[in-house]
């Protein structure tokens, strides 16, 4: 479908990834640890490597829950883009096929969050 | 002529009034008059058809409406001397004033300006003198609002530059977007949207929490604002029923159109109003009524009703009212769980609820609180005692559609996110749900343009990389002062001195 206008409406995407200065979004959902409300919005650099993603963005990113020190991320479930997934540490995002605005969604089996209903 | 003959009954007036703006052009095309008519692909077939409710005629509106305001700016003399903000139930109740002034009043000055345009794009005249009679109230409403919560401007924080926040805080743009949404709009759209699904459908569940929340924790200032509003909002009311049952009576062909309308307008509304339900919930310290019975009386009773009464028409309740009627359970406490967290960044205060709160909302939510709310209540307290209050240090990501951090859960898996994303012309897009999704692929082209408040700032467009500097000079948020935990904050601590006990312990203080 397309938009009822009176002319010929067309505009550019406001998030296109050459906006953001060589960064690139990313987004990562930790299943069953709703003290965070929602997946990070996390601004990333393209060429970093996936190691690099865990250890310096997303342990500080959910260090505030007690689950994280427990957490051995490289090694749990994987998806991209709603796609079992299995990340290469030592690549960089990018050539792990993570593009702008991707989507990560990281499930450590046996860390289910607080209180039996995944806080 | 009327003044002339004094004799002509209101009726009379208001024929006179309306076949004055309404001529055959000789000279100019009706479509060049009236460029925004078609476009939409309404069909009108004879506008003489149009019933106006209330024939109302400027003399008379002028006169009713200044007595009002007479009687309104007296209250609020007589509030501000006699320093009404004393009397209130609890300086926690401010909060909810703060997201009114900087959500809603805007809207109000919005709602002035969209009326003002589709008062000038109908060429039939009823319909005209309606939105243009509107879009004065709505002016008025904008101004009478600002007025009646300034004085709380000189006692409380988070009240000073609402305007300028409403166009820039993270949480704001999901008022703002709605609106800008439907006033970009076609003039029959704006109408479904605005007259019909939010001024009929929702409007109770707007004005009832804060304004009976207003008479509930003793503040009179804005209880006297809501009850002038009042025979204006009946007004819009009837308008907009009018105008559904108008365009559907006038061609079969209008029919799928404005039920798109109301299956877009009903969601954006309904996602709209979680604001309003936290506020319900955890910002009143005299409860009302808990969202979850507001939501069941005013939507699934009054709406049910009225959407069987449609029904003649070929227009069906709202797709995904279903995922709306199950979250009743959960919105409140998801919404005020998220501003708790990101209470940094807000113009407002947020606190664990008391005791006595909690008991009342697993009363309130039998199903639902003590299972999935209670223990997160009980954590973020001990964290806070233990001097580690909870602040999420990250961005969250946003629906491109409503705007809202993505934190609703799936209907019947309270514990499950829910999210939805797809690939547009190259470029990945994320949202809330289905039905934001939904509204995102029949008009790509409009919210691919969203101004995304976690995006622009990643964009360096707020003035700063980090979030301090963005929420203090961006968003002209005063860090100590609008933000942070409720205990301990400077609202907090003159509260304590009007009420003329012990200032509250250091250890309290936020962040
Ligand atoms: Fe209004
Ligand atoms: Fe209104
Ligand atoms: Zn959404």
């Amino acid at each position: 479908m397309s938009v009822n206008a009176l002319y010929d409406y067309k505009f550019e995407p406001k998030d296109k990834v050459e906006n953001f200065n060589g960064m690139q979004l990313l987004y990562v959902c930790w299943p069953d640890h709703l003290m965070f409300c929602a997946p990070f919005a996390l601004l990333v650099q393209p060429d970093m490597t996936f190691r690099a993603l865990i250890e310096e963005i997303l342990k500080p990113a959910t260090a505030a829950h007690p689950d994280s020190s427990k957490a051995d991320f490289l090694n749990a479930e994987w998806l991209l883009n709603d796609e079992p997934f299995t990340p290469d540490a030592d690549a960089s995002l990018i050539d792990n096929g993570i593009d702008h605005k991707s989507m990560l969604t990281v499930t450590t089996p046996d860390l289910k969050g607080m209180a039996g209903v995944g806080y | 002529m009327a003044v002339q003959n004094k004799k002509l009954n209101l009726k009379d007036k208001y024929q006179y009034l309306t076949r004055d703006m309404g001529w055959e052009p000789t000279y100019q095309k009706k479509e060049d008059i009236f460029p925004h008519e078609d476009f939409e692909g309404i069909k009108i077939t004879d506008w003489s058809q149009w019933e106006d409710p209330f024939r109302l005629t400027m003399d008379s509106y002028w006169k009713y409406q200044a007595e009002k305001e007479k009687k309104l700016y007296a209250i609020f003399d007589a509030f501000a001397q006699n320093n009404g903000h004393q009397n209130i139930s609890d300086a926690r109740y401010v909060n909810a004033l703060k997201l009114f002034l900087g959500g809603v009043s805007p809207l109000e000055h919005g709602a002035y300006q969209g009326y003002a345009k589709a008062g000038r794009q109908f060429s039939g005249t009823g319909a005209r003198v309606a939105c243009q009679m509107q879009s004065i109230d709505e002016l008025r409403h904008s101004q009478t609002q600002q007025h009646a919560m300034s004085h709380y401007n000189k006692h409380f924080n988070g009240l000073h530059d609402a305007a300028h926040m409403h166009d820039r805080v993270w949480f704001l743009s999901v008022p703002k977007s709605f609106f800008d949404d439907a006033r970009t709009a076609g003039p029959f759209e704006f109408l479904t949207a605005i007259s019909f699904s939010f001024e009929y459908v929702l409007t109770n569940l707007l004005f009832v929490p804060f304004m009976s929340g207003a008479a509930y924790n003793g503040d009179m200032a804005t209880v006297t604002f809501g009850f002038s509003a009042q025979s204006d909002e009946a007004r819009h009311m009837t308008l907009g029923l009018e105008v559904i049952k108008f365009i559907l009576e006038q061609h079969e062909d209008n029919v799928p159109i404005v039920q798109r309308w109301i299956d877009k307008w009903f969601w954006r509304g309904f996602r709209l109003l979680s604001l309003v339900s936290m506020m319900m919930d955890y910002m009143l310290p005299n409860k009302v009524m808990s969202w979850s019975e507001a939501w069941e009386v005013y939507y699934e009773q009054n709406g049910g009703a009225l959407f069987k009464d449609l029904e003649r028409y070929g227009i069906r309740p709202p797709k995904y009212q279903d995922v709306a009627n199950d979250a009743k359970h959960h919105l409140s406490h998801q919404l005020w769980t998220t501003f708790y967290q990101y209470s940094h960044a807000t113009n407002f205060h947020t606190w664990v609820p008391e005791k006595e709160e909690m008991d009342w909302m697993s009363e309130k939510y039998p199903d639902t609180f003590d299972k999935y709310y209670r223990p997160r209540y009980e954590y973020l307290a001990k964290e806070a005692a233990a001097g580690r209050r909870f602040y999420n240090n990250t961005l969250p990501q946003l629906c491109q559609v409503c705007q809202v951090p993505n934190l609703f859960t799936e209907m019947g898996a309270p514990t499950k996110l829910s999210h939805r994303q797809l690939v547009h012309e190259g470029e990945r897009y994320h949202f809330c749900s289905e039905a934001c999704c939904d509204i995102f692929k029949h008009e790509p082209e409009k919210y691919v343009q969203a101004w995304l408040p976690v995006h622009q700032i990643y964009q360096g467009n707020c003035e700063g990389e980090d979030v301090e500097t963005v929420v203090q000079k961006y968003y002209h948020i005063n860090i100590g002062e609008d933000n942070f935990e409720y205990l301990g904050s400077p609202d907090h601590k003159r509260w304590m001195s009007i009420k003329g006990e012990k200032p509250a312990d250091e250890n309290q203080d936020a962040a």
